[in-house]
């Protein structure tokens, strides 16, 4: 079943007199439990295209269907609510809340979705962080955890909600290789755990190794030789 | 839980500043306020402690009680007045008092009176008088004569009656009798008849005001008992200048709020991003940052009323400075306020957060 179906998507910026196309024409399909890695160069369109998928924006042109809903007419407070309860995000720097501890860090999704941070609440949160292997780290402020420690919390808050759809911003490009590659296996094993669809952004070629596909992307055009061509 | 609390609560270190201004701004404005309580309340109990709901001075006495002059004639038209139910006549007169055992002289209002102010009895018999409180901080005791004026006119103190000073100076309510003789002794220049009053004390009903001022053909001017508490020589002024300064340091107040979570918030911007992005609505960001300027307000309030307080207790008694209840809930209203309204200064930047901008650089 598909999460994921972007067709023929284009998303152009106005520069002064100048029109910018950030992504031109792209479709793509993302299944259930796909992880697709997206590759491309800086000013790509790859964040562009993340971007969409999740809601962030809207585009020019174009259907995004997430999950069954069509999102390429919703106004910003409709995208708000969508994202709140269908989208997780891991971002690439400024990420958590950093006077929260590592499990009010999840609780946060919980509370903004009217939520009081109940006993169910913390009992997901504190098992979440379990299986992602914090669970001796649930009271540590992001100040008091290492880099992979901080995106396994990001990861654990991006879950917290059952997203249909996980949306993974250069999720290694502050760690070391090492770590990055311990938060690559574990982002795989939870989405296929978990049968979430996933999208990675990612410009290391070595991370493509973890996804199910990888699309390419340049000068905001979806490389037709290389869409489904791993899957 | 509850975000903008729990920042507050774990990151203290990043509201102290504003904190620690914000409290010393109350402190200045309870200071301010203060200061135009204690002259306000000192230069006007006197009228504002009497019984009457207008008072009555000669037309040409431009509101003054001490130009005024109403005669027994005018009295007579005054009580026919429709509308009116009891007068009473008033005379003041300011002058210097030797209080037995002190090297100073304390400075008394001597005032003449019919109708019993607030607290004062039925008028006592000649020479003697019921003294405001103040008196009693100037050494004077009951039982005490004071000799008052430079033709050393004796008043002895019967008893004793709070916020009833005039013009600052402490009252001694005595018979009208007294204060002529008072008056006429000391100040001869300006001495009255045996049936002549300043001014008239009238309780009643109706459009009091029009119908005395008609009885009189136009010889009376009255005002309300408000008009003649602010018709007090300085007292409008003073007021009108005390509380411009109150409300300029309310807009520091409100710049100086304005400024800090303008900062705040330009250092949030990533963290605001993120939380748009994951699905905080602006409304939930801008009501965090509108609550923090509140609670910040709050302890600001709490630690300058303490701050006020302790300095107060530490001035002289000459300089006229009287915290009142009124003026700490009217401060602190003040301060959430401009609190708020300088926190509002924020929702700009609130709402043009981006949640795109939390991924990578589109936006």
């Amino acid at each position: 079943m598909t999460v994921l179906d972007m067709r023929d998507v284009r998303k152009v910026y106005r520069s002064g007199d100048a029109d910018i196309v950030a992504l031109d024409h792209a479709t793509v399909q993302v299944e259930h439990g796909e992880i697709v890695a997206l590759l491309g160069p800086s000013g790509s369109g790859k964040t562009t295209l993340l971007s969409i998928a999740g809601g962030l924006l809207t585009p020019t042109e174009g259907a995004v269907v997430v999950g069954g809903h069509d999102i390429s007419e919703y106004d910003a407070k409709q995208l708000t609510e969508f994202r709140r309860e269908n989208v997780g995000f891991v971002f690439q720097s400024v990420n958590l809340v950093p006077f929260l501890t590592a499990e009010e860090n999840l609780l946060v999704v919980d509370e903004l979705g009217g939520g009081k941070g109940g006993k169910a609440a913390i009992t997901r949160a504190r098992q979440l962080l379990d299986e992602l292997g914090l669970g001796h780290r649930l009271k540590n402020l992001p100040g008091q955890l290492s880099g992979g420690e901080r995106q396994r919390v990001a990861i654990g808050r991006a879950l917290f909600n059952n997203p249909k759809l996980v949306l993974f911003d250069e999720p290694t490009s502050a760690l070391d290789t090492k770590i990055g590659a311990q938060v690559m296996e574990l982002i795989q094993s939870e989405m296929k755990a978990r049968d979430t669809a996933a999208i990675i952004v990612t410009h290391d070629t070595r991370m493509t190794t973890y996804a199910d596909r990888t699309v390419h992307i340049v000068d905001g055009r979806l490389d037709a030789d290389a869409v489904g061509a791993d899957h | 839980m509850n975000l903008p609390l729990l920042e507050l609560r774990r990151q203290p270190g990043r509201f102290v500043v504003a904190t620690v201004v914000l409290g010393f701004l109350a402190t200045l404005l309870l200071f301010l306020g203060g200061l135009l309580d204690g002259l306000y309340l000192g230069s006007t109990g006197a009228i504002r402690a009497q019984n009457a709901d207008v008072f009555v001075y000669s037309e040409s006495a431009r509101d003054s009680f001490l130009r005024s002059r109403i005669t027994a004639e005018q009295r007579a038209a005054v009580e026919s007045a429709p509308g009116v139910q009891d007068v009473g006549g008033l005379g003041f007169v300011l002058l210097g008092a030797v209080i037995p055992g002190e090297a100073d002289l304390a400075d008394v209002a001597v005032a003449g009176y019919e109708l019993p102010p607030k607290g004062v009895p039925a008028p006592p018999n000649d020479g003697e008088g019921i003294a405001d409180s103040r008196l009693q901080d100037a050494g004077a005791s009951l039982g005490d004569t004071l000799l008052v004026g430079p033709q050393r006119s004796p008043i002895t103190i019967i008893g004793f009656v709070d916020d009833s000073s005039y013009l600052l100076q402490s009252t001694i309510w005595v018979s009208l009798s007294t204060w002529r003789s008072v008056q006429n002794v000391n100040r001869p220049d300006a001495a009255v008849g045996d049936t002549v009053v300043q001014a008239l004390a009238v309780r009643g009903t109706g459009d009091l005001v029009t119908s005395i001022d008609t009885a009189t053909d136009g010889d009376t001017k009255s005002l309300t008992k408000p008009e003649a508490v602010l018709s007090l020589p300085g007292v409008k002024q003073q007021k009108d200048t005390f509380n411009q300064i109150i409300y300029s340091t309310l807009a520091v107040v409100l710049a100086v709020v304005g400024l800090f979570f303008s900062l705040l918030t330009l250092e949030r911007l990533g963290l605001y991003g993120v939380l748009k992005a994951i699905g905080a609505t602006t409304r939930r960001l801008f009501v965090g940052v509108v609550l923090q300027a509140v609670v910040v307000a709050v302890i600001a309030f709490a630690a300058g009323s303490i701050l006020a307080l302790f300095a107060t207790a530490a001035l002289p008694a000459s300089i006229p400075l009287q915290l009142t209840p009124a003026r700490f809930v009217s401060t602190f209203i003040g301060l959430l306020v401009a609190a708020v309204l300088g926190s509002a200064i924020s929702l700009r930047r609130v709402t043009k957060v981006d949640p795109a901008s939390a991924i990578g650089n589109a936006s």
